[in-house]
């Protein structure tokens, strides 16, 4: 059996409405305007990849929460799985831009990072007043 | 009175990329005001990625964009007083500022660059009947309570509205365990990127449905359901095709309207199409000295395109103070002379409104956004009714601003213009 899907295409304000299809090694899309458009209908069919953004408690910093984000695309169907780990987890300020809060998450090879700094005061941030 | 060079209302990305680029130009005494408890404006509560694409050549976050700008605010030693509240700001360019430290002071400023940005238009705009339930948002707020104040607004979730910040949201509910039923449109298209109903909607099987809108409310406390409704083509409910959802959570996503209340006190025209001050190429508004930049001017898709409009704001603002113009000059009277820019066939507005020829210097970028979706067309710049130049595009969607540039040289053979008219040809 072979695999098929439709989707609309987002390398361009165009939009066009794909159809990709795959057998025996082969693969055909339809509805493309342009090379782009095939290469992403292909890739889309065979592994979907995803940035996961989301936040993680944290405890004394200036806010709850501190947003984070994988450092490199994650398999799309793996973005539950990686909500699931990051809902549990609590991490303590100080948190910088950039530090690794998990490695290679859900075994997807892309670490979780902070992107913004947690546990700043705002007496620190507002001193120039 | 304290006196200031130049005074940014405002310290969002537009703000930030206008001060930087004003102190580059050697103004030296620069103040940016922001009300809120850290730099950075809306960027903080927009962690999903995709800024910077055009400035950094990269993806990243609202906050790690914000950050690269308030960075270098802070390098050059910007000043700048948060949690302070703009109240007024006369047309002598006197700024009325309040703070728990200092109280209530007036502020004296040579330029004032108007950066407050854009809020929601809210339910009130809407007329949607019903009672006044628990559960009705605007997708901002919304946005702030899930990623600012780690609070989830509902569990059973309907969007009214395919603007970018609805889609995002409706993502992101759904990735922190609400679900999103449907969103739905008047319109007959999104006006949000594509990238964002694939990445947003479809990916989690979330339906879109155009032609769609609210038409009744449920609830007394707390929201408990909403009808949809499909309209015909002039936006009206068509009877009998009311759908009933029920729901806790009704997120609005429904338009922005650039925060002009200080820009009415200090006399500044605006333009009812954008609801923002009408410019000239200087991102001068109507009032002499007071500048406008990023969404406060109009509604942008991108803040790439904020930064940059905010860096040219900032460096016309920086010339006004060398010049030492910082008198009470009659800018309308001074754009009688002045070249109006005309949105012809297609176009819905332009930003700037006015060009003085002879203060172009290499070329200026005419932005615009057109009225319906234009497949393969020519955007036509027209002098006096004369042929300028013309570009083909592929494609263009009232979604996506888009801009021309009107470059000296081909400026220059019409040292008279009147009209330079932006129209659409369909090729």
């Amino acid at each position: 059996m072979g695999k098929e899907k439709e989707l609309v295409c987002i390398c361009c304000p165009l939009g066009c409405r794909l159809k990709v299809f795959a057998e025996d090694g082969k693969t055909c899309v339809l509805g493309n305007h342009c090379k782009r458009g095939k290469e992403y209908a292909i890739k889309e069919l065979f592994h979907p990849m995803r940035s996961l953004t989301t936040t993680v408690r944290v405890k004394g910093g200036a806010y709850p929460l501190v947003p984070v984000r994988t450092n490199r695309e994650i398999p799309k169907e793996k973005i539950m799985e990686c909500m699931k780990i990051l809902k549990g987890m609590i991490v303590t300020a100080p948190v910088k831009t950039g530090d690794i809060l998990i490695k290679d998450i859900a075994g997807t090879g892309s670490d979780i990072i902070a992107s913004k700094d947690s546990g700043a005061s705002f007496q620190d941030l507002d001193k120039m007043l | 009175m304290e006196q200031y060079e130049i005074i940014i209302v405002g310290g969002g990305p537009a703000g930030l990329a206008a001060a930087a680029a004003a102190k580059r130009e050697g103004v030296d005494r620069i103040l940016i005001l922001e009300r809120d408890r850290e730099l950075g404006g809306i960027l903080n509560q927009c962690i999903h990625n995709g800024f910077g694409l055009h400035t950094f050549q990269e993806e990243l976050t609202g906050p790690e964009y914000a950050a690269r700008f308030i960075k270098q605010v802070q390098e050059l030693k910007i000043e700048y007083w948060l949690e302070t509240m703009v109240t007024d700001i006369s047309p002598e360019r006197e700024v009325t500022v309040v703070n728990s430290r200092r109280g209530v002071c007036i502020l004296k400023a040579d330029a004032v660059i108007l950066a407050m940005g854009c809020r929601e238009r809210p339910r009130g705009a809407l007329n949607i009947p019903g009672f006044r339930p628990a559960g009705i948002y605007t997708a901002g707020t919304a946005q702030r309570l899930v990623n600012i104040e780690g609070q989830l607004p509902g569990k059973e979730v309907v969007i009214l509205g395919s603007g970018d910040i609805g889609l995002i949201m409706a993502r992101r509910m759904t990735l922190e365990g609400a679900h999103v039923q449907v969103v739905a449109e008047l319109l007959p298209f999104s006006g949000g990127l594509k990238r964002n109903i694939v990445q947003c909607l479809d990916d989690y099987g979330i339906p879109l449905k155009l032609k769609h809108t609210v038409t009744a409310v449920r609830g007394k406390e707390r929201l408990e359901g909403v009808t949809l409704s499909q309209v015909d083509e002039n936006g009206r409910p068509i009877p009998g095709t009311e759908e009933e959802y029920v729901c806790d959570t009704l997120l609005l996503s429904v338009g922005l309207i650039p925060e002009n209340e200080l820009s009415k006190q200090a006399k500044v025209v605006l333009n009812p199409v954008t609801n923002g001050p009408v410019s000239d190429e200087s991102f001068q508004t109507s009032t002499d000295g007071i500048f406008a930049c990023g969404n406060v001017l109009h509604v942008h898709d991108l803040v790439d395109f904020v930064s940059q409009e905010a860096e040219n704001a900032g460096k016309h603002a920086a010339a006004y103070v060398r010049e030492g113009r910082g008198g009470q000059k009659d800018v309308r009277k001074a754009w009688e002379d002045c070249t109006i820019v005309c949105a012809g066939t297609g176009i819905r507005y332009t930003v700037p409104s006015f060009i003085d020829i002879q203060r172009v210097e290499k070329e200026i970028a005419i932005r615009f956004r057109v009225t319906a979706v234009f497949e393969n067309c020519y955007v036509e710049l027209l002098a006096d009714g004369q042929l300028l130049t013309r570009k083909k595009v592929r494609v263009l969607t009232p979604g996506e601003m888009a801009e021309i540039c009107l470059k000296s040289d081909e400026a220059e053979k019409y040292p008279n213009m009147s009209v330079l008219q932006i129209q659409i040809k369909e090729a």
